[in-house]
């Protein structure tokens, strides 16, 4: 009978945080930001159903970089939970505040648990403010959530990034951002921003309305606030 | 960690049925009620309605009147009974009240439900066909009186038009192509319908014409409510078309019965 290595807690964690982390460095970017009528989500991805935005619940998105087989499942089961939560009581019940720590709960277990690897996916969960709650009331600010692969969040505030270069891309927003920008301001700034860093990395890709996939939670909307934006539309907020 | 079992199901009413059953105790029935225990005289759901659907030519009207009934008594003099369900279709309902609201919202939750995690549309065949599902599973209630029976109506994105669809307490589903309505007045708003729809009518006509069919159903059904011009209750009317459904406001509405009691 041979004998079993030992190897520290530490050890095994940050294994872990090398094996996810190759898999995200290279994983194309999502920027989430606040524009002046709601959350303006922003994607490199040139495909045109796999999607890494999508819609969770009344006014709730998510958003992810990484291995996109992981995040489908993460995504179904949230609108899963979401809805079993909103038919239980009422639809004004399911917050992300709850949402990011089903999550989080979940993907802890999973980067914890000896025998399963972690997920190779960091997600963005994002709320727009209730537009009809009292005004000056905390139920009209947007909320951002980053949670990382082992399920550790932290809440954003005005913008957010995921993906490979989030660090440089967050540098360029620190600079460039402002509040109260109008939809077509704040995707043009994401856009130049890919374009800087994708220069940066020498590389000729380039930022079109056919490579970028662009979703926004709008306040003036009805009672579903996400909405995807198609190329035409993009291409017309781009020319603005 | 989360359950991932059912992960790839887009239907929602499956989902509850294993996971949630408490959450569907009506629609799930056979076993809550035993047989025989609700009786007419130890129980009175609110019921008693009429609802109406009328293809026009940019889609379709559909609209009910807002009183429940128990028994000999008003329940409720502003309940709805329209729901929209997706961008292109909407349900009315007819009978015992509680269950069919739940039918509809449930209907409404897994339509959505659908489209979300397919990332489309569930087609308008394919809701009316699961609407089916959902009356056959309240068959248990039906036999012991309460009964839901939706009128179901959209405008086909494919096909170009409005379409109506009805249902018998088995679930069978039946198509109409002009117009149809149900509920304890739905043979007298039929009767109105008959005598003054013309194919391919317009938008104005066809609010006029339902305005009218409910207002005789409400003159010879008393389970039915017609205009309260006191309270300003009126009946609730929708447009479905490719633009969506919308609610036709309520000015409109009491136009619509000035103008038809101004006639009378």
């Amino acid at each position: 009978m041979s004998t079993p290595y030992y190897v520290s807690p530490e050890q095994i964690r940050q294994d872990k945080e090398d094996f996810v982390s190759r898999g995200i460095t290279q994983a194309k970017e999502v920027v989430v930001l606040e524009y002046r009528d709601g959350l303006l989500m922003v994607a490199e991805n040139p495909r045109k159903t796999t999607f890494k935005i999508s819609e969770i619940y009344d006014r709730i998105a998510l958003a992810a970089a990484g291995r996109i087989a992981e995040y489908e499942i993460l995504r179904v089961v949230g609108i899963r939970e979401s809805e079993i939560k909103g038919f239980r009581y009422y639809r004004e019940d399911v917050t992300a505040k709850w949402l990011t720590n089903l999550y989080s709960q979940h993907m802890g277990a999973v980067a914890q648990a000896w025998d399963a690897k972690p997920l190779e996916i960091e997600l963005l969960v994002c709320e727009l403010g209730a537009p009809d709650a009292p005004a000056n009331s905390e139920l009209q600010n947007n909320r951002i959530y980053h949670i990382a692969f082992d399920g550790i969040y932290s809440e954003e505030e005005r913008y957010a990034v995921i993906g490979g270069r989030a660090a440089e891309i967050t540098g360029i927003l620190e600079q460039r951002y402002a509040d109260g920008l109008e939809m077509a301001a704040a995707l043009r700034l994401v856009t130049e921003t890919f374009r800087t860093i994708e220069a940066d990395a020498g590389d000729d890709y380039e930022i079109t309305p056919q490579t970028i996939e662009v979703a926004c939670l709008e306040r003036t909307a009805e009672r579903r606030k996400f909405k995807r934006l198609s190329t035409d539309e993009v291409t017309t907020l781009l020319d603005s | 960690m989360l359950d991932l079992s059912d992960y790839g199901t887009s239907d929602f009413f499956q989902i509850l049925k294993r996971r949630h059953p408490e959450l569907l105790a009506t629609l799930n029935s056979s076993d809550v009620v035993s047989s025989g225990q609700v009786t007419e005289a130890s129980f009175r759901p609110y019921e008693g309605t009429t609802v109406l659907a009328v293809v026009y030519n940019a889609g379709v009207v559909m609209a009910g009147d807002r009183q429940a009934t128990e028994g000999y008594q008003v329940g409720e003099r502003r309940i709805q009974k329209i729901y929209p369900v997706d961008r292109h279709s909407a349900i009315a309902v007819a009978g015992a009240a509680g269950p069919c609201i739940e039918m509809a919202k449930l209907f409404q939750v897994e339509v959505e439900f659908y489209e979300k995690t397919e990332g489309v549309s569930l087609s308008l065949e394919g809701q009316a066909n699961f609407l089916s599902h959902l009356v056959r599973s309240n068959l248990g209630l039906a036999m012991q009186g309460l009964i839901v029976l939706p009128l179901f109506a959209g405008y086909d994105l494919k096909q170009q038009r409005g379409r109506i669809f009805k249902y018998d307490a088995i679930g069978g589903r039946y198509e109409e192509n002009d117009y149809y309505a149900i509920g304890s007045g739905g043979k007298d708003a039929r009767t109105t319908l008959k005598k003054r729809y013309t194919p391919e009518i317009n938008r104005q006509d066809a609010l006029a014409i339902v305005a009218e069919a409910i207002w005789d159903a409400a003159d010879e059904d008393i389970a039915t409510g017609g205009p309260d011009l006191i309270r300003k209750i009126f009946p609730t009317l929708y447009t479905v078309t490719e633009e969506g459904v919308v609610e036709v406001p309520e000015t409109t509405v009491e136009e619509l019965y000035r103008e038809l009691i101004s006639r009378l």
